[in-house]
């Protein structure tokens, strides 16, 4: 890797249900309803965008390439991380019928593969989504290329004793920076962008399910509280629920 | 004109000394400095109402814009402004033109912002698209029942609805609006228009002498809630455009604007409005009636209050219904609650015996208007137009505006058309076409049923504008030869708390009636919560000394979302907090205020509610495998003697073709196996696909 030119960067983006959205159990329990839900940009995944865009304003990287897994509308959020100032994107498209079974195990297996192409010096992910709070692509990904990782960095910078060496996977925390918005005169500059298709067949991932969803619940309803006056009260009560001999 | 007391009490609110520097000094009359308490911590950090150039914190920031060109820019994307933009794509096609453009909406997708669950008139879609059936529009609830009731408090009484009468749905749709309105976006931008969601138009642009509009500028971005720039801060961008059509929907802030510099209310009525609520309901599966369509008036409102109620049965797989309730804003009690009276409203028997066993799955609210004919504004100004809504085409008694908003969105598509054509500043022809259509026929005919509510000073309420309906109207249609006047706008009609009782709103009870914050959630409503409010104040001190002191803050109430909310602070006076991040864009607050004192500007794009419209398909066709093709095939049919060619729905999957008699029915009435067959796809001359098996 030549100095002058810079890491070349991959980063990581999921299209996930939008973190303000209120979510809803489907009637048969296997899911939530996503059908005709607003969606947006998981956030760590933001975060990681924001710190690629700025190592290249830095001049830290050369190049920063965007990569999603997911359904035909992962392609818009790959269009917003092109108007946040990506280079180009890549959209591993996952058909409907195998949305729902996609685990972090079969996501690390396509980034490693792409990884064998790209050949990025550093991979930046969100820790983790916001619709399965996983938090294990980052880590498997490291695993599956062998390469060390930097889990939950609130800042990345070099320095003269480098304390990971690139390559590596980095996966980014809340407070790693404030991402920038994605306004119109980008978005209409990203539209001419690349934006690369390939398909799980093409990497040679099988994604067979290894974890089956037997039920999705609503959490249950919190029950009042109780107050108390005095400790003996507070025993008493305890005493009441067999919580205390 | 305002009464003499209210007119008095603005009039004092404008004399409040407004020299009082940050540190609380004022000067008097006299010339002397004296140490004050702050009127008023500081409640609006907008830049529309902060000039950035004369604050030290912008000093050295970059506010240059970037500018496009576009021929047409629409503000809205709603049905009236997407009709708008098909319609000119369609003209460019026809003629043999090229024209760019542009359709800006806040929302974050096309859609997010229309609240869904209306009875549709399909004309203005025919008229636009006649193949809208075989483009997909989602239109799959024909009505198939009508039913109209006066609600005491006990019981519900049926009254007739004769055809001919306004509430007579015969013939319309039940969509889900949102989905209908993000299906006219899809259409948009395959007949090469662009859309731009994520997008809030901020601010009219003016030409060099300020007598024409020459375009729009989009929001920026990245300004603190204490009104300094963020190290993300980025100008919005400008847009000049030839002709520039607004299409905000009710109580547009834009058209709010255009409408005062052009004084284009001149010799009209001001608009008038009612708030409007919609719930989206999943019914028990014994009390669903796909197709059912229910109107109705009366309690808990009492005569005094305009308003009514309506329940939609969506027939689109599962059993949902979307519940309605509309209150006029020229209510004058200021401790009247809208929201709770809807709540109360779901605990009347007959609405109870529909909602039981149901759960509630979404809610929105949103102001809609009721001027009608009277309340039209003139409609074009140089440099654009006004579509839809934003003008204000609803049929009050009918309760529909969208097929007027999307003939109203065609009709100024043609004008603009030839405007640009002709290097024409302002589309007039536009009015004169609407006034020569059938929108304005029928809201010609409806005029007077709205304000007949008011006859005899309102005394009689709703009785007395149902008995103009019933005894008057039905007979002359509009014909009678006076138009009734709506008698002034909604704020001017609120009277001071010391003359009204306060009201005592039953607590929900989590089954048919919630709280606000819970309904507030349903909408999935969000703002960047580091911004400045963009519910701003003209005057900072006006909501403690004339809001709260004379009508006991009615912003808490008639809020739909509550952003307004007086808490109380140390030393016991009440100050008044604005929760923007729950706002979700109803402009009821801009309406309703006694002193007019707020103005909603749009907050950044891409915010505000999110509501669901778009299509669930039944969940049987989730389920199902893999289907190869589907679509409408003619089939010969023989029935009761008679033979002819009967469009069925058809789907083809696994090697068996299935028949439905409709697109939406549940079951299909006779299958074909085609073991060892192939589909091979043929024209004739007439153009039409043939499928040979």
């Amino acid at each position: 890797m030549a100095a002058s030119k810079g890491l070349k960067i991959l980063v990581g983006c999921k299209r996930v249900i939008d973190y303000a959205v209120k979510v809803r159990v489907k009637p048969d329990r296997s899911g939530v309803v996503t059908e005709g839900v607003k969606h947006s940009m998981n956030p760590f995944d933001e975060i990681a965008v924001e710190e690629a865009v700025r190592m290249k304003e830095k001049k830290l990287a050369g190049e920063a390439v965007a990569i999603s897994v997911g359904p035909p509308q992962s392609q818009e959020t790959l269009r917003t991380a092109l108007a946040m100032g990506i280079d180009r994107a890549i959209h591993v498209e996952i058909p409907l019928a195998q949305l729902e079974k996609l685990q972090p195990i079969h996501v690390s297996k396509l980034l490693a593969k792409v990884c064998e192409s790209e050949k990025p010096d550093l991979v930046i992910l969100g820790k983790q989504a916001i619709d399965d709070d996983c938090n294990q692509t980052g880590q498997m990904l490291a695993a599956l290329l062998d390469w060390p990782q930097a889990t939950f960095a609130s800042k990345i910078e070099p320095s003269q004793t480098i304390d990971v060496s690139v390559p590596a996977v980095v996966t980014s925390d809340l407070r790693l920076n404030e991402p920038r918005y994605a306004t119109l005169p980008n978005i209409m500059k990203a539209k001419k962008k690349p934006l690369a298709k390939m398909s799980p067949d093409q990497l040679g991932v099988d994604l067979q399910p290894r974890q089956e969803v037997i039920s999705v619940e609503d959490p249950p309803v919190r029950k009042a509280g109780a107050k108390v006056e005095s400790v003996e009260d507070l025993v008493g009560k305890l005493r009441e629920k067999g919580l205390v001999k | 004109m305002l009464s003499s007391s209210r007119a008095a009490l603005v009039a004092a609110a404008a004399k409040l000394p407004r020299l009082v520097t940050r540190y609380g000094y004022c000067t008097t009359a006299a010339g002397e400095r004296q140490q004050q308490k702050p009127l008023s911590p500081k409640i609006t950090t907008h830049p529309t109402r902060n000039d950035r150039a004369k604050d030290p914190r912008w000093k050295d920031i970059d506010m240059t814009r970037a500018a496009d060109e576009a021929d047409v820019v629409i503000v809205g994307g709603g049905p009236a402004g997407l009709s708008a933009a098909c319609r000119l794509a369609q003209l460019n096609a026809e003629k043999g033109t090229e024209m760019r453009i542009v359709v800006l909406e806040k929302a974050s997708s096309v859609g997010a912002h229309i609240m869904s669950g209306a009875c549709l008139d399909p004309k203005g879609l025919v008229e636009l698209f006649p193949d809208w059936q075989e483009r997909g529009a989602p239109l799959h609830t024909p009505v198939t029942g009508d039913k109209f009731y006066m609600l005491t408090e006990k019981r519900a009484i049926p009254l007739p609805l004769l055809p001919g009468m306004p509430m007579h749905n015969h013939g319309n749709y039940i969509v889900r609006l949102g989905n209908v309105v993000a299906w006219l976006g899809e259409q948009a931008e395959s007949l090469g228009v662009e859309v731009y969601p994520g997008v809030a138009a901020a601010e009219v642009l003016y030409t060099e002498d300020g007598s024409a509009v020459k375009g729009v500028a989009t929001n920026d971005v990245g300004i603190a809630k204490d009104g300094s720039p963020k190290d993300s801060f980025e100008r919005g961008m400008e847009f000049h455009c030839k002709q520039l059509i607004i299409a905000e929907g009710t109580h547009g802030h834009l058209a709010k604007h255009l409408i005062n510099r052009y004084d284009l209310r001149a010799g009209r009525e001001p608009q008038t409005y009612g708030i409007g609520f919609k719930e989206l309901w999943e019914l028990s599966e014994d009390r669903w009636r796909p197709g059912y369509v229910e109107h109705g008036v009366g309690w808990p409102l009492d005569s005094g209050t305009y308003g009514g109620y309506f329940i939609y049965h969506l027939n689109e797989g599962s059993p949902l219904a979307a519940v309605g309730f509309v209150v006029g804003l020229d209510y004058s009690n200021p401790y009247l609650s809208p929201f709770h009276e809807f709540q109360q409203f779901k605990h009347h028997p007959h609405v109870a015996a529909a909602l039981t066993g149901g759960k509630r799955i979404g809610y929105g609210a949103r102001a809609l208007n009721e001027g009608g004919v009277q309340s039209l504004p003139k409609l074009t100004f140089p440099g654009g137009c006004l579509v839809g809504c934003t003008a204000g085409m609803i049929n009050v008694p009918k309760v529909k505006g969208t097929h007027n908003a999307m003939k109203s969105g065609s009709l100024a598509a043609e004008a603009v058309h030839e405007a640009i054509g002709s290097g024409e500043i302002e589309p007039a022809t536009y009015e004169e076409a609407l006034r020569n259509s059938w929108v304005y026929k029928e809201l010609h005919s409806v005029r007077n049923i709205r304000p007949s509510f008011h006859l005899l000073n309102g005394r009689l309420g709703m009785f007395g504008g149902m008995a103009y309906t019933g005894a008057v109207w039905y007979f002359t249609r509009g014909r009678e030869p006076w138009t009734f006047s709506h008698g002034g706008t909604d704020h001017e009609k609120l009277l001071p708390a010391k003359d009204c009782k306060p009201k005592d709103y039953p607590k929900p009870d989590n089954v048919l009636s919630f709280d606000l914050l819970s309904s507030v959630a349903l909408t999935s409503t969000n703002h960047d919560h580091d911004q400045p409010p963009h519910l701003t104040l003209y005057d900072d001190s006006v909501p403690g000394q004339v809001n709260l002191s004379v009508y006991d803050g009615p912003e808490q109430r008639f809020c739909p979302a509550g952003v307004y909310e007086y808490v109380e602070l140390d030393d016991g006076s009440k100050r008044l907090q604005i929760n923007a991040q729950n706002c979700i864009h109803c402009k009821t607050c801009d309406i309703k205020d006694p002193t007019q004192n707020i103005n909603w500007v749009t907050p950044q794009g891409g915010e505000g509610p999110a509501y669901n419209g778009i299509l669930i398909m039944t969940t049987e066709l989730q389920k199902s495998p893999q289907v190869d093709m589907k679509g409408f095939l003619l089939r010969y049919e023989t029935f009761k003697g008679r033979s002819g060619w009967k469009k069925r729905w058809a789907v083809l999957c696994d090697f068996c073709l299935y028949l439905y008699k409709e697109q939406t029915s549940k079951e299909c009435f006779y299958a074909l196996l085609l073991p060892n067959s192939r589909v091979t796809q043929s024209h004739d001359s007439s153009g039409q696909y043939r499928s040979s098996i």
